[in-house]
């Protein structure tokens, strides 16, 4: 096979693919999309439920519908792509990068590109983070893996089912379970909110008189070869069991569905910088990490609830890859990394992506995403430059699992010399 | 008599909480949502709730032994285990083109269940 590239882009999701179509319309010829997998789509292929698209497509999508309408500009625009190839490593040789892939047909190939956009998407937090006590019989899965099972291996994992934490995957399994004619007895929530969309809370579990228990864990799985009940236990503020508060469930299956983390260990040996809240790279406005001309987007860099915001930031990865291999002769020394304005993040904001911008290199305008550490009600979100306050917006409800932007402007970033760092944070009203 | 019902919009993962006003029985004011679909939304909610249901039939000769489907257009609530029941006993042949019709009028509703994925033949 040809071995060197002007762009490489790892992973077949919906990142890899909105990032390779937006790289290809700005005139990047030479690419690769590259995919584990036997399909590209990436986790939308195992999301059967509708509830994707409604801001790109003005309608509402199954998870594979939406995947279906990528995967269509993909084959029209005639973007390359290998499937069942597996990246293995990701280094630096000057400012080119060597990718290394595996696959059946070319065995061990070392590939050469002058770009590279990471859209590895995210994997489950797993099941020995969890610090359960007692046994690992058999009918423990992670929600996900519930998910492939039923949905794309038509194989039901149980019959009676327990649900340990309210993320998005755990919510759509506990109805998903339920339409296969399965129990769902409880969904217990360690935190005091659950993590994923109240539409979830609302069509999965409300319609079917699923309990949501809050502030509760699991203290007890029982059960030798194959589980056959588990405890829950309400939780104080500081998470800890609150002994006399035990309530047995028995079931046969216990999912859990304990968050997601995006899948950086290829960036991580790569020496990209992470960030510690997200997991995921540090970047800039262009979405590019500490290693010059490697991008990031979709769940490998943060972990997104909304596919649409995934597209759309893949997107705008695409573009940037695009700019930057068109200037590959040009000579960067200038591009002085300190004339970066970091974006510092208090009061209840965990995070910003970009975490920092180069107001030389932005356009007029650039989107800022972030997410909020608890629930907040009729609160306003500030930025300040120094002591001017230069945003200030008001919002109705924030919560922890549903992602929140806002829009800087290029002019509030440049009027000011000797900037190094604007402040972003929740104000009460 | 009036009364108020709130509710969370579920028509987009945005989630808008909807605070929706009833006289005697009838919708007099939607409030809280960021678009016409939340009015919509809340008016019906309170009245006739209907919801589009997702799920897999069995496919023989595919390379996957299921194919993902959903109701054509929404359903009333009250009749979601009805139509996940009638799919279980469906039986479809590979190749599957996305959009393909399952089973037609299901529990009676007037809707499609339509499949949402290409399985192609093994
Ligand atoms: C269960 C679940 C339910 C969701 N529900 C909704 C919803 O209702 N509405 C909505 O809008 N959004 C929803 N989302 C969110 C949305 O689907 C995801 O955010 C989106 O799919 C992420 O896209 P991605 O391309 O970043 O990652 P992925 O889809 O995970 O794609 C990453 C791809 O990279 C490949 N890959 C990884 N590592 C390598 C490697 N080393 N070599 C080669 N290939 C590799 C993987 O095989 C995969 O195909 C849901 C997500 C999940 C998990
Ligand atoms: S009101 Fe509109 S924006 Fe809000 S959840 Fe409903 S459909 Fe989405």
């Amino acid at each position: 096979m040809k071995n060197t590239f002007d762009l490489i882009i790892v992973g077949g999701g919906p990142a890899g693919l909105a990032a390779g179509i937006q790289a290809k319309k700005a005139g990047v010829e030479d690419l690769l999309i590259l995919e584990r997998d036997h399909e590209l789509g990436g986790i939308l292929n195992q999301c059967i439920h509708n509830g994707f698209g409604l801001h790109t497509f003005k309608e509402e999508l199954t998870g594979p519908e939406y995947a279906q309408r990528y995967i269509d500009q993909a084959m029209e625009l005639e973007i390359p792509y290998k499937l069942n190839t597996m990246v293995l490593d990701i280094a630096r040789e000057g400012n080119e990068k060597i990718v290394t892939i595996m696959n059946r047909e070319d065995g061990l190939v070392f590939l050469r590109t002058k770009a590279v956009i990471l859209a590895m998407g995210c994997r489950e937090r797993p099941r020995g983070a969890l610090n359960i006590p007692g046994y690992r019989p058999a009918g423990i899965y992670t929600a996900g893996t519930a998910q492939r099972l039923v949905n794309m291996e038509g194989y039901m994992p149980g019959r009676e089912v327990v649900i340990l934490g309210s993320g998005d995957i755990g919510l759509i399994m506990a109805r998903r379970m339920t339409l296969e004619g399965a129990k769902v007895k409880v969904v217990a929530e360690l935190m005091p909110y659950s993590g994923g969309l109240q539409r979830n809370i609302v069509q999965c579990l409300e319609d079917f008189h699923i309990p949501l228990k809050l502030s509760h864990t699991v203290v007890d799985i029982r059960g030798k070869e194959r589980v056959t009940g588990i405890t829950i236990a309400q939780v104080d503020e500081n998470r800890k069991p609150i002994p006399g508060t035990e309530e047995f469930y028995s079931c046969d299956t216990l999912l859990l569905s304990c968050g997601l983390i995006p899948e950086n260990e290829l960036s991580g040996k790569l020496g990209a910088r992470l960030s510690p809240v997200t997991s995921g790279p540090v970047v800039n406005e262009s979405l590019e990490t500490s290693v010059e001309g490697v991008f990031a987007c979709g769940n490998v860099l943060h972990v997104h609830d909304l596919v649409d915001y995934v597209s759309e930031e893949a997107g705008r990865a695409g573009s940037h890859a695009a700019e930057y291999i068109r200037d590959w002769d040009k000579d960067r020394s200038r591009d002085n990394k300190e004339n970066a304005v970091r974006i510092q993040t208090e009061g209840g904001i965990r995070y910003s992506v970009p975490q920092m911008i180069r107001p030389e290199h932005m356009e007029d305008t650039v989107t800022v995403r972030f997410r909020v550490g608890r629930v907040f009600q009729d609160v306003y979100v500030s930025v300040y430059r120094g002591e001017e306050r230069i945003l200030h917006k008001k919002r109705r409800k924030m919560a922890p699992g549903e992602m929140e932007q806002l829009v800087l402007k290029k002019s509030d970033l440049t009027a000011a010399g000797g900037l190094d760092k604007i402040v972003m944070k929740v104000e009460e009203a | 008599m009036t009364e108020t019902r709130e509710l969370i919009c579920i028509n987009c993962p945005l989630g808008c909480g909807l605070t929706v006003t009833l006289k005697d029985k009838e919708v007099v004011k939607v409030e809280g949502n960021t678009c016409p679909k939340g009015e919509a939304y809340g008016k019906k909610e309170v009245t006739d709730p209907t919801r589009i249901v997702t799920s897999t039939v069995r496919v023989s000769g595919g390379v996957l032994p299921v194919v993902s489907v959903k109701t054509a257009s929404d359903i009333p609530k009250g009749k979601i285990m009805d139509c996940a029941e009638a799919l279980k006993s469906v039986q479809v042949q590979a190749p599957v083109a996305a959009g393909d019709v399952v089973l037609e009028n299901v529990c009676g509703t007037g809707v499609s269940v339509i499949a949402t994925k290409n399985v192609s033949a093994a």
